[in-house]
């Protein structure tokens, strides 16, 4: 760690805030169907999330060592670069968190890998082809698959088990989603915090300090753990919500049979190698498992919204970090402010988080005739397009942005005794 | 561009076989026991049931132990 430099320094930091923001997005793919059906109490689902998550780091460090490979020419990668996309990734991730819609994490990164490299190095860089099939079509693949497979899967448990009742049944349900949420936890602990480990690498290769075809530090291994075991335990409440009570209303045989189906899915892509997104196949196995019981209904406005979200998620990650990288062109102001006006937009989303908590006592609180969820989420969209989407004047954006995070700074929440989700990430 | 629909369908299919078999063996195991819950209470004895049961419930853990093996493979 001799030759660190202070880009370097910046680029590993901004890598474990983007880990910890993936935790708490994700923490729903995992437990939203057991918190939802009561199978297990809120916060021990995600400290049994976030251990998991903590573990599964440490199984293998396989996909770190393939990460970002073919999508985008090595060649052009500084630091700066995987800066700049870095910060696409942490805004898409805060922004969709705001409105509590699940979208995919690694489509973040790597939509901010690809709008980065095309700031620097051009249209050239990236693989066309490798993007429609790597990010594209499983897109599209992912909840189909993971949905037909819990649809059926919720049917077959309602005929078979039309006979079983009682405490034995309850209680027997309650152990199966336990289960296979847990081996879900799992394997985005290996899966996604691994890409943190793989894209730290990639920059400390990049910055000169690891030697080409090196395996991750064994610090690089820990920290990334244990960032993304952090931002699991806090909990994305309001993505939970979304995925545990907003598509659909779950029962634990439904909750059961979905996160079954979306366990295999998950293991079966990564193994047979068609990588398919954790969060989409969560999404598609719960809507699945909605549309399996008879009478059970999936609330197609907020599954709209979710498809919406996850179309947006490369285009905007990309435009983000392209604007972020040509800023970072300009120097090491340039790189500086694009740091600050990060941490101004995240204490931003974070305060507007504030107006309406969502945290671990009332996340099963979903109120379907309601307005409520709408109203929020266009609130919320009003509140915060203009910092993401700021091609034109980044600096005023930035400008403003830091005024707010200067009147966030004395107000610290001091009437909620639950963590915040996304405190001020860097 | 190539896309692996092999692959795809690969994991289309097994998922699907997986998923149902799974949930089958689980919901059967959860009937044996609950048909022992019943008898119990009717002061006879499952013992038939509850042997399925576990058979049942042991081959869904060995899956678990697989699905386990495949993520730190």
């Amino acid at each position: 760690m001799e030759s660190f430099s202070l880009i370097l320094a910046i680029v590993v930091v901004t890598a474990l805030a983007f880990d910890f923001t993936n935790g708490f997005h994700d923490t729903a793919n995992a437990m939203a169907t057991t918190i939802s059906t009561g199978a297990l109490k809120p916060k021990v689902a995600v400290a049994m999330s976030a251990v998991l998550n903590l573990v599964g780091a440490f199984l293998s460090v396989e996909v770190a060592n393939t990460i970002s490979k073919g999508l985008v020419d090595e060649a052009g990668i500084r630091p700066e670069v995987i800066f700049a996309a870095l910060v696409g990734a942490i805004l898409w991730n805060l922004l969709t968190w705001l409105v509590g819609l699940p979208s995919s994490s690694s489509h973040a990164l790597m939509g901010g890998l690809i709008g980065a490299t095309v700031a620097s190095a051009g249209f050239g860089a990236v693989h066309g082809d490798v993007l429609v099939t790597k990010v594209l079509i499983p897109a599209i693949a992912a909840p189909l698959v993971a949905g037909v497979a819990a649809m059926f899967a919720t049917r077959l448990t309602y005929r078979l088990g039309r006979d079983a009742d009682g405490k034995a049944s309850a209680k027997g349900y309650r152990a199966g989603q336990i289960a296979s949420a847990g081996l879900v936890s799992l394997a985005h602990g290996t899966n996604d915090a691994q890409k943190t480990m793989g894209i730290i690498t990639l920059a400390l290769v990049a910055g000169g300090t690891l030697a080409p075809d090196s395996d991750p530090p064994m610090w690089v291994i820990l920290s990334a753990g244990i960032a993304i075991a952090l931002g699991t335990y806090l909990g994305g409440w309001r993505i939970i919500r979304t995925m545990g009570k907003g598509l659909t209303d779950l029962r634990p045989q439904q909750g059961f049979a979905a996160q079954t189906s979306a366990a295999t899915v998950i293991l079966a892509s990564s193994h047979l190698g068609f990588s398919l997104s954790t969060t989409h196949s969560v999404s598609g196995a719960v809507m699945g498992a909605g549309l399996g019981r008879k009478g059970g209904v999936v609330r197609w406005s907020t599954a709209t919204r979710m498809f919406v979200a996850w179309g947006l998620t490369l285009p905007a990650a990309a435009l983000v970090a392209a604007v972020a990288e040509w800023v970072c062109g300009f120097g090491d102001w340039g790189t500086a402010l694009v740091a600050v006006f990060l941490v101004a937009s995240s204490a931003a989303i974070w305060k507007i988080s504030r107006r309406e908590v969502v945290d671990h006592t009332n996340v099963n609180d979903h109120d379907v005739s309601g307005e409520e969820p709408s109203g929020v989420v266009t609130q919320a969209i009003a509140a915060v397009t203009p910092p993401p989407a700021g091609t034109v004047g980044e600096e005023a954006t930035a400008g403003t942005a830091g005024e707010e995070l200067a009147a966030a700074i004395p107000a610290p929440a001091p009437t909620d005794p639950a963590s915040p989700p996304a405190r001020t990430t860097v | 561009m190539k896309i692996d629909w092999a692959a795809l369908g690969s994991v289309f299919g097994v998922s699907l076989v997986v998923t149902v078999a799974l949930v089958a063996l689980f919901t059967l195991g959860i009937n044996g026991l609950s048909r022992q819950e019943r008898a119990a209470a009717e002061g006879r004895s499952a013992a038939l049931a509850v042997t399925g049961a576990y058979a049942c419930f042991a081959a869904c853990a060995a899956a678990v132990a697989y699905g386990i093996y495949l993520i730190m493979a």
